[in-house]
């Protein structure tokens, strides 16, 4: 048995957009142990419930994580809804569904870069990135924002997105298709890739169970969790949804798993734009806020849970999210045990940690 | 030295408390779309390679000794660029019970970057700005080096001399 040495990893780290701090147990060159320690980013939003009424709470919650923005500004509005008893209009939940998918091809892209960065492969990070600009230039086109959008607001949408724009969307996308397709065949073919990820980091589908894993982590150890299959937000019931599995579970399969979802978005958002009934966007809604409400959705990094709970005025009571990088903490440091040091950044980025979610 | 420096400076980015639209921001400067490395801009893991520290976030307890540790192992001259409203004055999370405030109640703030989130035109803005302050430090630093400086030159000479001593002498034997 080697000598024990603790190796502090971040929380400035190069291949860390974000502070999280690592205390790794190394015996010669594997992880014996990995302890984290979180809090650098604890910000204690959910208690600004009780300063700002539930309009101005939107903005707060879409500010969780400004990479699944609109997503967490859908979860709020979502749950405050359910609070309220109303239903947004149904061209409303059809332009969120669109934007939200929109949104997991932003964050998936964006991932991929960061993981071929973390890699060490320069020009596929900066290809990658290349490529997500075109789906920000998607965003700032019909939303005015390119990553904070503040649209999604309770009872609808703060404005329409025209048919016209709808149907250039799906045109780019289309064509991004190929672009994205090329891009993405380094990641599975590319030996010096495979190399770095094949069989790195197996999380079986045991424990990925037992470790309440959820999203991609999830999917790509073969559990079936997908919180869009159960239709409770947004119109993902009328575009037949079926979760993207594989079930190799090691890194390769996390990476797998989130390219076939960036063309199964794509999929998704043209069968939406098909579909688009017109009508309102908006509706008017009660002052103030009564009763409570939990809503789940499904993130680009997994199951993120909301609660509203109205204190019978324009304010809440309390607000709850829980997100998904928090359930997928237990399941990075299972895998971190026993690995090499060298595969530490590739293990962590595999379950595309958003730390700001975690410690909100 | 000047002529490289302000023209290619490194920066090193730290996420205080941010939501990520910042960062994201950030890094969307040196990728390709707006690409500031083709002028030798580098994002460098390590603070003490670094020229501009790019601050994103406000700052909190926990992160405040780290904020300051990373400002303090950068060399002189040195320039911080507080990007997006959160690490100007905390924004909207100014009122959180964990927000201390902007990044200026810890460290000198040089350049401040408005937006949430920041556009990167804005921060690649601030940038520049922040150069010329670089350049001003630097100026500074070397109107006050001749007093300190003169003794340098002087041990220069002397050792030059000594090594000269050195030689006739080995020459002599
Ligand atoms: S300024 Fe806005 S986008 Fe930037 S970190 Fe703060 S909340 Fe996020």
């Amino acid at each position: 048995m080697g000598k024990r040495t603790i190796i502090p990893f971040g929380p400035q780290h190069p291949v860390l957009p974000e502070p999280i701090h690592l205390d790794l147990v190394l015996e010669d060159e594997t992880v014996v142990e990995a302890i984290p320690s979180i809090g650098y980013i604890h910000r204690g939003l959910e208690k600004l419930c009780e300063i700002k009424d539930f309009n101005q709470m939107v903005y707060v919650i879409e500010r969780i994580c400004g990479i699944c923005s609109f997503g967490h500004g859908w979860g709020a509005v979502a749950s405050m809804e359910g609070a309220m008893g109303v239903q947004a209009p149904e061209r409303a939940e059809y332009l969120r569904t669109i934007l939200h998918e929109l949104g997991r091809v932003h964050s998936h892209l964006l991932w991929l870069g960061l993981l071929a960065d973390g890699f060490g492969f320069e020009s596929l990070f900066n290809h990658c990135w290349r490529i997500r600009e075109t789906v920000l230039d998607l965003f700032e086109k019909n939303t005015g924002g390119r990553v904070i959008f503040s649209i999604c607001k309770v009872g609808g949408m703060r404005k329409d997105i025209s048919n016209e724009n709808l149907k250039e969307m799906k045109e780019v996308l289309e064509g991004l298709k190929a672009e994205i397709k090329e891009i993405t065949d380094v990641f599975i073919n590319d030996a010096s890739v495979q190399n770095r990820m094949v069989g790195v980091g197996v999380l079986t589908k045991e424990e990925a169970e037992e470790l309440c894993a959820v999203g991609p982590v999830a999917r790509a150890s073969g559990v079936p969790q997908d919180i869009r299959m159960t239709d409770n937000h947004g119109v993902y019931g009328k575009l037949g949804f079926e979760p993207v599995l594989e079930e190799a579970g090691d890194c390769m399969a996390r990476t797998v798993v989130r390219i076939r979802e960036v063309f199964q978005s794509i999929d998704l958002i043209s069968a939406a734009i098909d579909q688009i009934p017109d009508g309102p966007v908006d509706m008017k809604v009660p002052n103030k806020i009564e009763g409570e409400y939990i809503t789940r959705m499904e993130q680009p990094r997994g199951e993120a849970f909301y609660y509203a709970k109205g204190a019978g005025t324009k304010f809440l009571k309390r607000m709850r999210v829980r997100t998904p990088t928090n359930m997928n903490i237990p399941a990075m440091v299972k895998t971190l045990a026993g690995a090499d040091l060298a595969d530490v950044p590739m293990l962590v980025l595999t379950i595309d940690p958003c730390i700001s979610c975690t410690e909100r | 030295m000047s002529a490289y420096v302000t023209k290619s400076p490194w920066v090193v980015h730290y996420d205080g408390s941010s939501c990520n639209g910042c960062d994201i921001e950030v890094l969307a400067c040196l990728t390709p779309m707006y690409d500031v490395e083709r002028f030798g801009i580098i994002n460098c893991g390590n603070p003490k390679h670094a020229d501009v520290f790019l601050v994103t976030g406000s700052v909190n307890e926990q992160n405040k000794g780290i904020v300051k540790q990373i400002y303090e192992q950068m060399p002189e001259p040195k320039v911080v660029v507080a990007v997006g409203i959160c690490a100007c004055s905390g924004g909207i999370f100014k009122d959180c019970y964990n927000v201390l405030g902007g990044v200026d109640q810890v460290i000198p703030v040089d350049a401040y970057v408005p937006g949430c989130a920041a556009r990167p035109e804005a921060i690649i803005d601030a940038v520049v700005k922040g150069l010329g302050v670089l350049q001003a430090k630097r100026d500074a630093m070397l109107e006050q080096k001749p007093a300190e400086e003169a003794p340098a030159e002087e041990a220069v000479e002397e050792t030059a001399e000594a090594v000269e001593e050195v030689k006739e002498e080995g020459g002599e034997e």
